[in-house]
């Protein structure tokens, strides 16, 4: 049973990073659309701006197998 | 085009010019002429692949052009991608017979566990029948973390290269503390397996590719032949069945000890009877990458050295840009007018970490899973947090623990959030890298996994040959990624070690400009 809800609590943070990917990539594509020059900067920044957001989700992954007690 | 053409038209005079020497039977140079041949063969057949992609050479480096040529030259890409999917099916043929020969062993050590056990192991006996049932079942989570672990073996595809140990014992169970120096084929392993020791060495054995401990202190010291291995689900102190492993001697099962980790048992790990400061796979791996990237900037730097102001030639072509955008994109904007002084540092950790990220992804050959080891990524952290730490300047600190300009409330606040950050800036930083490259590896043999999962355990040839199809080409998908992942890890940990060493070596700005 303790799985599951780790399993669960690793979803929901899963959708954090989901929602945060998605509106960083969103925005990035506006920005590259209004300005295509500045395509190169836009695109690193968004590259790492995307990392940070899936670090999160990925120390909730990393919570979920500590809960889960591998 | 035109210069490549006068190229060509000089290498089939010197092929002619050989050919004539082959005559006098002078097998080396038969060897060379050949391989010049088969050479010129394949250059002329990528000019004439070259030549169906669409004109605009720039256009071909694009995604979309790529695309394009796919659609417009469909047989030669649906040939390759059968070859490859060919490939992995039978791939996943092999690895079903060795899920059989799994299940065929769990048989063979069954007697020996349910034998009748002498005093201490009648337990044992009660808990066969619970761990029969259960062997047949694929535990895909704890393969994936078998495989992501460091083994005392190195393994280049099914084969298991012998590693030195060095291992060491706290004086427990009546022993005094002691250290022990040997080869792994100590354990007398297969050659080609899984990693099963049938030998037990001081009362070390090999399991799984790893060294462990056998608990009992009445097990005999020395050389001895053990019968097999087995597992078990056993309760462990906080009362939570934990699944463990046991070795087979004598009719009885010993139970194992694994080795002692640092991560203070957050994969079940913890401080137990012995240390293992052996010199891994992973500790192979990582000389293996710090020679080669050795090799490769020496050879550079020699190169510069010799004809400075030339254009690059070779590897270098490959180095520069790299090193380039990292001093432009990286060093000069984030850490200021002091870059120069980090950044060879920088360097290090971006190549180191690509370097090692890119060699755990090539396949068949040990799959390391270097940074994706909590201790590597924290040593490359705590190196970021100690040069954070010494360089920081007046100004640096000042802003942390008792900001100018801020109310004195507002300070009480916001001095100890500042201090923990401090600290959480490199705990993020090891975890970022740890949990990127060990979450690749372990998507990776669990997309392997589902061969084992559909054909449940080699019973059903037919679950295991489909799943072995689309978990082919899922791990390609997954690799591709993880291709991407490699760069980007790589980047963003160099990144955000140059920002935080750019914001501890900040000089004064001027007032108003900023607080």
């Amino acid at each position: 049973m303790v799985g599951s809800i780790a399993a669960i609590g690793m979803g929901l943070a899963v959708i954090g990073a989901g929602i945060g990917v998605g509106t960083i990539g969103g925005k990035a594509m506006d920005a590259i659309a209004r300005q295509p020059e500045a395509v190169g900067d836009i695109r690193a920044n968004m590259i790492l701006t995307a990392a940070l957001v899936e670090g999160a989700a990925l120390i909730g992954l990393l919570l979920a197998f500590l809960s889960n007690g591998i | 085009m035109c210069y490549l053409g006068d190229g060509f038209k000089n290498k089939h005079f010197e092929i002619r010019n050989r050919k004539s020497e082959i005559h006098l039977s002078q097998r080396l140079i038969v060897f060379k002429s050949s391989s010049t041949l088969l050479h010129h063969h394949l250059l002329n057949k990528f000019i004439i692949y070259c030549k169906t992609l669409p004109q605009n050479p720039l256009k071909i480096t694009t995604f979309a052009s790529i695309f394009r040529s796919v659609i417009k030259y469909p047989s030669q890409m649906i040939r390759k991608t059968l070859i490859f999917s060919l490939l992995f099916s039978f791939l996943g043929l092999t690895l079903v017979g060795q899920g059989e020969i799994h299940v065929d062993t769990a048989h063979a050590v069954m007697p020996a566990n349910s034998a009748p056990g002498t005093e201490a192991h009648a337990d044992h006996t009660t808990g066969t029948d619970a761990h029969s049932d259960g062997e047949h079942k694929f535990n895909p989570s704890a393969t994936a973390f078998h495989h992501i672990s460091d083994q005392n073996v190195y393994n280049i595809g099914p084969f298991n290269i012998p590693l030195p140990c060095l291992l060491y014992t706290r004086g427990k169970g009546g022993f005094l503390q002691s250290w022990d120096i040997f080869s792994s084929s100590k354990f007398a392993f297969d050659a080609v397996g899984h990693g099963d020791g049938h030998k037990a060495y001081n009362r070390y054995v090999l399991h799984e590719g790893q060294v462990m401990r056998i608990q009992d202190a009445s097990f005999p010291e020395g050389e001895i032949e053990l019968s097999g291995f087995s597992h078990k689900m056993i309760p462990d102190a906080k009362g939570k069945n934990v699944d463990a492993a046991f070795a087979n001697y004598n009719g009885n099962a010993y139970q194992l000890d694994k080795k002692s980790t640092a991560d203070g048992g957050l994969f079940g790990g913890g401080v137990t009877s012995f240390f293992d400061f052996s010199l891994g796979k992973n500790a192979i791996s990582m000389l293996l990458v710090c020679l080669l990237l050795g090799w490769m900037f020496i050879r550079i730097a020699r190169a510069y050295k010799n004809n400075p102001g030339q254009a690059p030639k070779g590897i270098q072509n490959l180095i520069e840009p790299i090193v380039i955008f990292l001093r432009d994109e990286v060093a000069k904007p984030f850490i200021g007018a002091k870059w120069e002084k980090f950044f060879p540092f920088l360097m290090s950790l971006f190549f180191f970490i690509l370097g090692l990220n890119l060699f755990g992804q090539i396949p068949f050959f040990g799959g390391s899973n270097v940074t994706g080891n909590l201790s590597v990524t924290m040593v490359l952290a705590l190196v970021a947090f100690i040069l954070t730490v010494i360089n920081g300047n007046k100004h640096y600190w000042e802003h942390i623990v008792w900001m100018p300009g801020v109310p004195a409330w507002v300070k009480i606040i916001l001095t100890p959030v500042e201090i923990l950050g401090v600290f959480i800036k490199p705990l993020t930083l090891m975890l970022r890298l740890f949990a990127n490259i060990t979450a690749g590896h372990m998507t990776l043999v669990v997309f392997v996994s589902l061969i084992f999962i559909f054909g449940k355990s080699g019973q059903s040839v037919g679950g295991s040959l489909g799943a072995s199809i689309g978990s082919g080409l899922l791990s390609i998908f997954m690799m591709a990624i993880e291709l991407l992942v490699a760069f980007v890890q790589a980047y963003v940990f160099t990144l955000l070690t140059a920002s935080y060493l750019g914001a501890a070596t900040e000089e004064h700005h001027t007032k108003g400009e900023h607080h």
